[in-house]
């Protein structure tokens, strides 16, 4: 059943050179010392808008049900509980003075 | 839209909702996806907070230029499975067949290459286990990030294996005019797959080759 909003060329071949130009982005900027957690940040912001474009429009879900941006959103929420809870312990142990560990 | 002349199960009111159907089972199962990936980032994050350096360094003996130029071939190969799955919903059966060829050969690519790379690896003695080398005093450590990278980029690309097989079915398929623009779903979950391979990709690329670039 095709249902499916039919994505125009153009839109895909600007979200293909969208993607292209962002891999170097984050490639070259790889090689500059931003100091601290800074480069791993940087290519993580990358990386989320790379996903964010192909999910939204290499997987139509722009063009989705309501109830497939729930289904997409609960998987990725559920991700984020997994992320934040575990780092939110491990990471905030070695904030204890050594004399309690 | 629903069409009378489209068969579907009894279960369902049309055509229509049994397409919805699909497609949020389909999602069901990448959320779990999700979620598998997910403990392995997870893991990666810990271990690399607690010995950074050594991550760092480990990194940097991975081979930039492949890793980038893999990034390239997978971004190409997400195009053209969105442009296969445009030709199915516009009936186009033979540039459905020719997309999704293009897209078999780029996943086959992005494997060669992937493999060349592991080979390399084995030839330097960084694969983990009794012939493990590293020299200097981080040597465990850089072991432990080397567990993540086969493990993570492993199980990655036993995922384009298995995603090689699924567009291989679909290349048979619309080669014996299975799909057209009524009924297209299987192109169009093969879709989902192949781009979500592509996503986990793009979170390893910079995590994996990157992370100690900007200290050489």
């Amino acid at each position: 059943m095709s249902s499916g909003h039919i994505v125009s060329v153009k839109l895909y071949l600007a979200i293909f050179g969208a993607l292209l130009v962002m891999t170097l982005a984050t490639a070259g900027a790889a090689f500059i010392d931003l100091g601290g957690n800074l480069n791993t940040a940087l290519a993580m912001v990358i990386a989320a808008c790379k996903a964010l474009l192909v999910i939204l429009f290499f997987m139509h879900v722009r063009y989705s049900s309501r109830l497939t941006w729930v289904f997409v959103g609960a998987g990725f929420f559920w991700l984020m509980i997994l992320l934040s809870l575990t780092l939110a312990d491990v990471l905030s142990r070695r904030w204890l003075p050594t004399l309690l560990l | 839209m629903s069409d009378s002349s489209i068969v579907h199960a009894h279960q369902f009111d049309d055509a229509e909702q049994q397409h919805e159907a699909s497609w949020l089972g389909m999602w069901v199962f990448l959320a779990t996806e999700v979620m598998f990936f997910g403990g392995m980032f997870l893991g990666y994050t810990i271990y690399r907070s607690t010995y950074p350096a050594a991550f760092a360094d480990a990194s940097n003996h991975l081979d930039i230029w492949l890793g980038t130029i893999n990034t390239a071939v997978l971004i190409g190969s997400s195009f053209t499975m969105a442009l296969a799955v445009r030709s199915a919903q516009l009936g186009a059966r033979k540039p459905l067949v020719l997309f999704l060829i293009l897209t078999l050969v780029l996943g086959a690519l992005f494997l060669g290459i992937k493999f060349t790379e592991y080979y390399a690896k084995i030839e330097e003695n960084l694969v983990p286990g009794s012939n493990f080398s590293f020299a200097g005093p981080l040597g465990r450590a850089a072991e432990i990030f080397f567990s993540f990278y086969f493990a993570m980029t492993g199980m990655h690309a036993l995922h384009m294996i298995i995603g090689l097989a699924l567009l291989t079915a679909m290349i048979v398929k619309a080669g014996r005019g299975r799909f057209s623009s009524v009924y297209n779903t299987p192109v169009e979950l093969v879709g989902l797959y192949w781009h979500f391979v592509y996503i986990v990709w793009i979170f390893l690329f910079p995590l994996l080759y990157l992370v100690g670039r900007h200290l050489q």
